[in-house]
């Protein structure tokens, strides 16, 4: 996400443009096409659950760790539910070390509401006892290589994470989780997966899955959190405003890449 | 003794984990590298040479090396709080030390070589790991260098002396329980680093360092391998 130090010299950008007026994108792919996904499990073995994803080159691993906790007081009988991002200096030159910058933050509360807002983690499930222990999940996703789009990575780290993760034994005398020690349980969860697409306005096009130097010369962002067709979660980003009919046709775009996501997200999570 | 001892994963004394190391592993750095010993997994990138920011930290005679070493949240059993803690700036700074002997750094005055190592698993000898990565990508970023440098931890559990201990090992409590003594060396076998915790003669300490040695120059040659063969797709 490039509004730390913006790179993309004028003349890629106006390239990036000209190719995209005949329909095509700089790397080759159509304006709705997305680069290669790919989807490992079971990266960290100390996690509950783990994942690394790469779109193209673009990289992130993401780890699920559960904790007794307590619960917040509007809603006593849930579990709880935290996402961190961090954008490590290892993945990318434009990122520093130090507190969470803006594009951090950012990633970790859209994939938050993704997954809170979809109803995907069961939390009612996950309370041990009413009004004062509850299980904590964190999510904690980490950006390995950042070559554009790591917002929708991150949220399919998480799903993929998720999706894998073990309930770790607790043991009710001690009131304590005895880690390193798994049960055969699953995080409770929905059945509908919620995918996060993001497209991009570029000079009057609409692309998604953007590469780095797409996403620098960005005019607009949306990022669209859904499932089987209904949106749980938005986004607009970046400074240029989009009338309703560009706000329609994203949606529309986004909608149509959304299944082809899906599909190629469930055949790789094991 | 040593013979009657055995090690809980049934290794020999001086036997390493199964190492894995591979070159290149984040195509936006200039040097990267994975390395896994068991069940210990570290990456390293290095960003640089390039000039130091804020000018006042800039070295007019020679170049600066900044490593910083983190353990990722869910790189252990209990979640720990992401960012540096007490002990990533200790092993943050060893890390430097460890390497810093075989950097041709008076190249680079004015200049920071970046070096960023994450544990993604760990299972003991995180530091060890960090440091066999972080020489990997010094290397692999074609920073000038006299030599590699390799890490490996010995140990003593009771009365027996081991290499390369794992967590299960690190917490030792029979007999005298563990001592753990992180090394790294040059491939001309000078100490760059060590470090002790635990309990141990000097006679057994010489015995440990003769171990490291044996072990280090296992892994200094996988290290060489792993940098051939990225020369090889390349």
């Amino acid at each position: 996400m490039g509004e730390e130090i913006n790179t993309t010299s004028n003349l890629t950008g106006e390239r990036i443009k000209k190719y995209l007026e005949e329909g095509k994108r700089f790397d080759g792919r159509k304006l709705d096409e997305f680069r290669e996904i790919k989807i490992e499990t079971g990266i960290s073995n100390k996690a509950e659950g783990s994942a690394r994803v790469k779109i193209g080159n673009t990289e992130v691993i993401v780890g699920v760790k559960l904790d007794i906790g307590e619960p917040y007081a509007d809603s006593p009988d849930e579990g709880n539910l935290s996402v961190t991002a961090e954008l490590l200096p290892l993945s990318s030159s434009r990122f520093e070390s130090g507190p969470p910058k803006f594009s951090a933050i950012e990633i970790a509360r859209v994939v938050d509401r993704g997954i809170r807002e979809s109803k995907f983690i069961d939390l009612q499930k996950l309370h041990i006892k009413e009004g004062e222990k509850v299980w904590t999940v964190s999510i904690d996703i980490y950006s390995i290589n950042d070559d554009g789009n790591l917002l929708d990575a991150a949220a399919m780290g998480a799903i993929a994470a998720l999706k894998t993760a073990k309930i770790p034994k607790y043991d009710e005398e001690k009131e304590k989780v005895v880690y390193g020690e798994w049960t055969n349980k699953n995080i409770p969860l929905n059945k509908d997966i919620p995918i996060t697409i993001t497209a991009h306005k570029i000079d009057g096009k609409f692309i998604v899955d953007p590469t780095l130097e797409e996403e620098d010369i960005s005019e607009a962002r949306l990022t669209v959190g859904s499932s089987n067709g209904e949106i749980f979660s938005i986004q607009k980003g970046n400074s240029m405003p989009l009338t309703v009919e560009e706000f329609n046709k994203i949606l529309d775009l986004i909608e149509k890449v959304e299944r082809d996501v899906f599909k190629k997200l469930e055949k790789q999570i094991k | 003794m040593a013979k009657e001892f055995k090690r809980p994963d049934g290794r020999k004394p001086d036997e390493l984990r199964p190492i894995k190391a591979k070159v290149g592993v984040i195509p936006n750095a200039d040097g990267s590298a994975m390395y896994q010993s068991g069940n210990t997994i570290a990456i390293a990138a290095v960003y640089g040479p390039k000039k130091m920011h804020p000018q006042h930290l800039q070295d007019p005679e020679k170049g600066t090396l900044r490593c910083n070493y983190n353990m990722l949240s869910f790189s252990v059993s209990e979640r720990i709080r992401p960012g540096p803690n007490r002990r990533s700036t200790e092993i943050s700074k060893i890390t430097e030390w460890a390497l810093e002997p075989v950097l041709m750094i008076e190249k680079y005055p004015n200049q920071v070589i970046d070096v960023h190592i994450h544990i993604i698993q760990a299972d003991a000898g995180t530091r060890c790991a960090g440091i066999n990565a972080a020489a990997l990508a010094l290397a692999h970023a074609g920073i000038p260098m006299k030599g590699l440098v390799s890490s490996v931890s010995v140990g003593k559990l009771d009365k027996t002396i081991v290499v390369d201990l794992n967590k299960e090992e690190e917490d030792w409590e029979e007999g005298a329980g563990a001592t753990d003594i992180p090394i790294s060396m040059t491939d001309d076998g000078k100490l760059t680093h060590i470090q002790l915790d635990g309990k141990i003669t000097s006679k057994e300490m010489k015995e440990a360092i003769e171990m490291a040695k044996k072990a280090i120059k296992q892994i200094y040659e996988i290290q060489k391998k792993a940098l051939k063969e990225s020369l090889k797709e390349e």
